[in-house]
């Protein structure tokens, strides 16, 4: 139901900027949930599907995941000057306030309530990254996996990662591969199946 | 305080060089190469001390912004131990500008580059069918190790009789953030104050 509305998009690389500063502003303990909230659910730029699809790449490829995934958003709309845009967004004004921070608070967080300050936004920031995951869960509905099979994938993934704690190159290797062989066939027996009835 | 460090232009250089190339191993995020880090800048090279790399990443944990913003703090601090640490006026200024320049561009360019090339590639490929089943099979992943992350976060405080409030917060805050639109700035903000007080 949610999904039947056209998708807005950013209408000029300063609004891109402005956007992705004002979203990285937000982001205590990281900016992921913020990213999600305000561009897929508020702004509605993307679809819970694309976002998955893009974090996913953000996530693989090599390098800081916010500045990859800024990078992608900011390029998809305007290519380089908006990839470039996207990730000053994401980087300048952050970088300011936290050096700000440094030179005022450098000594303070060896304080007891400092410490505690910080325990207690690390707990959030640990639910607010659960929220997202519980959320994008609705985007695999569509997968041409199958539910089933894709619970299947993210369970091992998660016993992989978070029980078991092996490296995630061998968890991506292991159950990535197996996802993506599978996605594979099924796509293929999509694409037969198309052919067959037009 | 005394100047710490003396660095050359080819210190500089090298220390450009080593998160360039941490920039291109660093899968999964970069807070993962930070062992990596803390073994050249601390141990190997004394360019930072134990409490001054530990407190770059706690501060940019706390402050507004992506993570990757320790980076440009170990940066700021090993220009400013190249000065002479705050006292210094404006050349420390500088060389902690130049520490933050140095250390982001090492981290931010190459993998931007490959990324960013890479993606391109891919949209101009996006209906092929290994493209597409990279997508499709990703989905589910991805999901598992944001989970993976909560939980991870969580469980690194392991003393269920002591930190039971915080469990107890990561899972109203899951619940909350999952089911309202409640601004996620208030949880923070709430959960900086429980802290601070000492209640979780």
């Amino acid at each position: 139901m949610p999904e039947i509305a056209p998708l807005n998009k950013p209408s000029s690389k300063t609004e891109l900027f402005v956007s992705f500063t004002l979203l990285a502003l937000q982001g205590f303990g990281g900016v992921l949930a913020v990213v999600q909230r305000e561009l897929v659910e508020k702004k509605r730029w993307m679809t819970r599907e694309q976002f998955v699809e893009d974090w996913a790449v953000a996530q693989i490829m090599p390098g800081p995941n916010v500045v990859n995934l800024s990078l992608m958003i900011g390029g998809r709309y305007f290519g380089l000057p908006g990839a470039l845009a996207g990730v000053a967004g994401m980087l300048a004004a952050p970088m300011v306030v936290v050096l700000l921070l440094a030179m005022a608070f450098g000594g303070v967080s060896d304080e007891a309530w400092a410490q505690g300050a910080l325990r207690g936004m690390g707990a959030v920031s640990a639910g607010l990254i659960a929220a997202v995951g519980l959320k994008l869960i609705s985007a695999l509905r569509g997968n041409p996996m199958g539910m089933p099979v894709c619970i299947a994938l993210a369970a091992a993934s998660f016993v992989g990662v978070g029980l078991l704690r092996w490296p995630l190159a061998y968890v991506l290797l292991g159950t990535g591969l197996l996802a993506c062989g599978w996605a594979y066939l099924q796509l293929a027996k999509q694409a037969v199946h198309a052919g067959e009835a037009p | 305080m005394n100047p710490v460090l003396q660095l050359s232009a080819q210190d500089w250089l090298s220390l450009f060089n080593h998160f360039a190339s941490l920039s291109l191993l660093a899968v999964g995020g970069a807070i993962t190469t930070a062992p990596d880090m803390h073994r050249y800048l601390v141990d190997e090279t004394q360019w930072l001390s134990d409490s001054q790399f530990t407190s770059s990443i706690a501060l940019a944990q706390a402050a507004p912004g992506p993570n990757i913003l320790f980076v440009a703090l170990m940066g700021w601090n090993v220009g400013l131990n190249a000065g002479a640490g705050l006292g210094g006026g404006w050349i420390s200024a500088g060389l902690a500008s130049l520490g933050v320049l140095v250390t982001m561009l090492g981290m931010v360019l190459p993998s931007s580059v490959l990324t960013y090339t890479a993606t391109r590639w891919a949209h101009q490929h996006r209906e092929k069918l290994g493209i597409r089943a990279f997508k499709v099979g990703m989905a589910p992943i991805v999901i598992a190790l944001l989970l993976s992350t909560a939980w991870l976060l969580t469980i690194s405080h392991k003393q269920p009789g002591q930190d039971w409030p915080l469990y107890l917060l990561t899972a109203l805050t899951t619940l909350v953030v999952w089911r309202t639109q409640v601004h996620m700035l208030w949880l923070i903000g709430l959960g900086a104050l429980l802290g601070a007080l000492g209640w979780v």
